[in-house]
């Protein structure tokens, strides 16, 4: 079988597989890295949601490992302290502060899209970027959500 | 275990209730439990009826009503929850109720926490594994979790400290009544202290016997904003759900599911084939039955793979019940099945109005899963279930396993919103490790979720006024849906196997939930409320979607409310003042009025609503302020349905003793965005035997761009010493407001529901063969 090799959550990690397996599933299935949550497999709902190479937002669900090359680094939930080396992100800190979780699903997801777009947009988050961003809380944390990340793009 | 353990059993309050600061403090009969350490256990508290006026308008549900039938369902075995404080200091409860989101491990910790006097990071919240000793006490449902469980767990707690103060009164040589509790220590007058951790051992009993303690009337925490004790593990990524487990062996597994809503798989043409695919360990068929969905099972190394397979596979399909059913035959059924409205009084004004409210998803973003270990002597089940009881009894007879032989762990749940009062992820994944004779991780795609999971089923609602001058004489309406699937009856076999007798699931349970719940909260004199149903309970895929019938049953009376307002030409507000029955009803109502500036002028185009629901003993108002202008309506957001817009909520709640406020604020904010969703944009479309929806940007869930942009929750100050039920109350008042304050942005008057959906197709419905869409393969370009 194929090898797939790439540094996540800053550690080099080869597996193997074939190709088109798609990155959520060697994530969770193979790695048993269970942050990044399926919630359709369709790059729809973002309860997957990681960065790479930075914060960047992707979804692993609808990209196939072998797209993925020995030098990307690819950051879920869990490595995300790691990338300001602190204990918490500072977007976890304001999840935390306004206590935005309720079931938590899809909290993983949000908060690594929150990084990217406040990583995008700078301190500045206007409500029309809040407005684009897709991820589902079926719980309806949402007006919690935008809270904390206008906090905490305060803060970043 | 070690520990000191502490339980009510049986046990009933004595009758010397006194009133301190406004809290009861009421005296508990309980029981310390033998055991290497200390156990308590306590009893249900069951309130008098109170006395009554005489009111203009009374309804049966006005004296008893559901919350009342679960708490007294629950009373007997609550003497079998117990208290465990542990040999590290910490305190264990193993709640026998399911957490899916709604903050009840939090709530509960912090009444632990409170009446022992330690703070709230000691208290360890476990999920107890099904306990069929526990009958009617191990249901998650109707809201009711905190009302029926607050006083037993005070009352654990409360006997549990008595013993450790009496253990340390041995070693410090102080009367109990001179020490207390600092922090992980029992604390004398002379400063002298011993740890809890220390007691735990020291204060355990060994043999069983019959206490009695007083409940602490002082809280430090129940009443105060607390954050949710899962928060850092949620935030963190480590809060684990069914499918994060790590079960040796248990392989990702799917099921190739039919094309018509409960069709079942009859052949498997390429079985040999999908077999041998990359990954692939086993495919059987699994025969569709009333307990299993059922279909073409694929076990493989990675959920992709079980996609593969899952598309690749060649099924013949015998087609289900509703293969040729669509919408509009459904709702022609619904018309035809409502019971007739009484005859109208002679001379009076009358205002009717039909509504139709379409079928809803009831999906959870986790999507159904359970990991399931079945061999040939015994079975072992781990799944988010509300009803885990009746899920262990009914396993027995799926898996021809005697009940001790199978144990039942109740995961986390990533939401419920009443689909996991069912355990059809569990009794199919059990299925298929029999099956398969192997562990199993089963999960359903997204696409199943919405085409096969469980609905809210589509009802419609006939409602009539009589009116005569400034008087409302009475009001009838007349409820008919596709039947609410109740075959797991309250939680447990005996109750569930009534509910799946011929007729009985409509007669038995039905309109005993509908009229156990639904009320009007005005002096509209007579009033009539009726139920019937359509279909048998397993034609569609039903369940007691969040705050069953309320939603739409509210929405009907809300919306002929703001008619006859007009009618009589008041104010929308000042009429529901005028005819209020209920005086928590009326104060949250003006709380919404004043925080909400009702009145305000406002452009064209957009307008406020306004609405009450009273239920699970609580009272709430919401106003909503609504944006229908071409401008926000016509917003173009790629693969989204924009529509109107609701700018503004505001909720009053009065559920009684709010015990978190913060998770209460959580709850209303969340039964918001339902209500919002269910007005204006949520429902699944029917056609041809099966429901077109397939994604999340298919069924339209509130999405950020239809968020209100300003949410505010008042919370009432406590009007009862007892916790009222929180989850579901919100999502029926943010609904008939949201569409009382379209009808008014818009001078129309809406009848179907959610507005948009007669609006042609705002998508292209995935194929039922294959019945899943596969994954995209482009997610790096889409990186953002």
């Amino acid at each position: 079988m194929p090898e797939h090799t790439f540094i996540l959550n800053g550690e080099k990690t080869t597996i193997d597989c074939p190709d088109d397996v798609r990155l959520l599933w060697v994530l969770r299935d193979l790695l048993g890295v269970t942050g990044p949550k399926y919630g359709c497999g369709l790059d729809v709902c973002k309860a997957c949601t990681c960065h790479i190479n930075g914060p960047t937002a992707f979804n692993p669900c609808s990209v196939p490992v072998s797209d993925i090359k020995p030098t990307d680094e690819i950051t879920t939930i869990e490595g995300l302290p790691a990338t300001v080396h602190e204990p918490l992100h500072p977007m976890q800190q304001a999840w935390l502060d306004l206590d935005v979780p309720q079931c938590g699903y899809c909290q993983p997801g949000q908060i690594m899209a929150a990084v990217a777009l406040v990583a995008e947009k700078g301190s500045d988050i206007t409500e029309d970027d809040l407005d684009g961003i897709r991820n589902i809380c079926r719980c309806g944390t949402y007006p919690r959500i935008r809270e904390a990340i206008t906090t905490a793009a305060k803060q970043m | 275990m070690t520990g000191v353990v502490v339980r009510p059993r049986g046990a009933t309050p004595s009758s010397d209730s006194t009133e301190t600061g406004g809290v009861s403090r009421r005296r508990f009969i309980g029981y310390l439990i033998a055991g290497p350490t200390l156990i308590a256990a306590a009893p249900q508290f069951i309130a008098p009826a109170a006395a009554r006026a005489a009111i203009a308008t009374h309804q049966p549900v006005d004296d008893y009503d559901l919350s009342d039938l679960l708490n007294e369902a629950a009373a007997p075995t609550s003497g079998l929850i117990t208290v465990v404080v542990n040999k590290d200091g910490t305190v264990s409860f193993a709640l026998p109720r399911a957490e899916v989101g709604q903050g009840i491990t939090t709530a509960v910790a912090m009444t632990i926490a409170d009446e022992i006097g330690i703070a709230l990071d000691l208290v360890n919240i476990t999920l107890a594994d099904a306990r069929p000793e526990l009958n009617w006490n191990q249901l998650t449902g109707g809201s009711n979790t905190m009302h029926s469980i607050f006083y037993p767990v005070r009352a654990a707690a409360a006997i549990a400290k008595d013993q450790l103060l009496a253990a340390a009164a041995n070693i410090l040589q102080e009367p109990p009544d001179d020490l207390s509790v600092v922090g992980d220590q029992i604390q004398a007058s002379n400063g002298k202290s011993v740890s809890i951790g220390e007691l735990a051992t020291r204060a355990a009993v060994t043999k069983t016997r019959q206490v009695s303690t007083t409940l602490s009337s002082n809280y430090t925490l129940v009443g105060t904003p607390q954050r949710r004790i899962d928060a850092l593990d949620i935030v963190t990524g480590r809060k684990q759900f069914a499918m994060d487990l790590q079960i040796p062996n248990a392989l990702p597994t799917m099921v190739c599911r039919p094309p018509t809503i409960n069709g079942s798989a009859k052949q498997v043409i390429n079985l040999a084939t999908v077999k041998r695919m990359p990954g692939v360990t086993d495919v059987v068929l699994i025969p569709h039955t009333q307990y299993v969905a059922g279909g073409v099972a694929v076990r493989a190394q990675t959920f992709g793979q079980c996609i593969d397979a899952v598309r690749a596979l060649e099924v013949t399909w015998e087609p289900g019940p509703t293969a040729d059913l669509s919408d509009a035959d459904v709702k022609q059924e619904l018309v035809k099945t409502q019971l007739p409205l009484l005859p109208a009084l002679p001379g009076v004004k009358t205002l009717e109005q039909s509504f139709t409210f379409y079928f809803r998803p009831g999906d959870p973003l986790e999507p159904n899963c359970a990991v399931a270990n079945v061999t040939k002597d015994s079975a072992e089940v781990w799944s988010s279930l509300k009803s885990p009881i009746w899920a262990k009894e009914q396993l027995v007879t799926i898996l021809g396993l005697p009940l001790e032989a199978i144990s039942v762990h109740v995961a986390q749940g990533g939401g419920s919103f009443g689909r996991h009062l069912f355990a059809d992820a569990a009794f199919e994944a059990a299925a298929i490790s029999q099956a398969m004779g192997k562990p199993v991780k089963l999960m359903w795609h997204r696409t199943d979720n919405f085409r096969q999971g469980r609905t809210h089923p589509m009802a419609v609602s006939t409602v009539r006024v009589q009116y005569s001058g400034g008087d409302v004489l009475a009001l009838d309406q007349s409820h008919a849906s596709v039947a609410t699937d109740f075959s797991m009856g309250f939680g447990e076999i005996i109750s569930a196997m009534f509910a799946t007798l011929p007729e009985t699931n409509s007669l038995g349970y039905s309109q005993t939930i509908f009229n156990l719940t639904q009320q009007v909260p005005y002096n509209f004199g007579v009033v009539a409320q009726v139920l019937n149903e359509a279909y048998a309970y397993d034609t569609f895929n039903t369940g007691s979607t969040r705050n069953i019938y309320s939603p739409d049953v509210v929405t009907a009376i809300e919306l002929i409310v703001d008619q006859l307002a007009a009618e009589m030409r008041t104010d929308p507000l000042a009429f529901r003042r005028a005819f209020v029955r209920d005086p928590r009803l009326l104060a949250v109502l003006n709380k919404v009025a004043q925080a909400g500036s009702w009145g305000r002028p406002m452009p064209a185009g957009t307008a406020q609503g306004v609405a009450l629901h009273g239920e699970y003993k609580g009272a709430c108002a919401c106003l909503v302020e609504i944006d229908c202008r071409p401008a926000t309506v016509n917003r173009k957001i790629e693969d989204a349905f924009t529509g109107p817009r609701v700018t503004k909520v505001v909720i009053a709640v009065d559920v009684g003793l709010a015990i978190n406020p913060l998770g209460l604020e959580a709850q209303m904010i969340g039964g918001a965005m339902d209500g919002i969703a269910h007005a204006l944009t949520y429902s699944l479309h029917l056609k041809d035997g099966h429901f077109l929806e397939g994604s999340w940007d298919n069924a339209y869930y509130t999405r950020e761009w239809n968020v209100p942009l300003d949410v505010e929750v008042i919370v009432m100050p406590p009007t009862t010493d007892k916790p009222g039920g929180a989850g579901e109350l919100g999502v029926a008042p943010v609904m008939a407001a949201t569409a009382c304050a379209y009808a008014r942005a818009t001078a129309t008057m809406p009848t179907e529901f959610p507005v948009n959906h007669n609006q042609p197709l705002g998508f292209t419905p995935y194929p039922t063969v294959p019945p899943i869409p596969q994954s995209p393969t482009n997610g790096l370009s889409e990186a953002y």
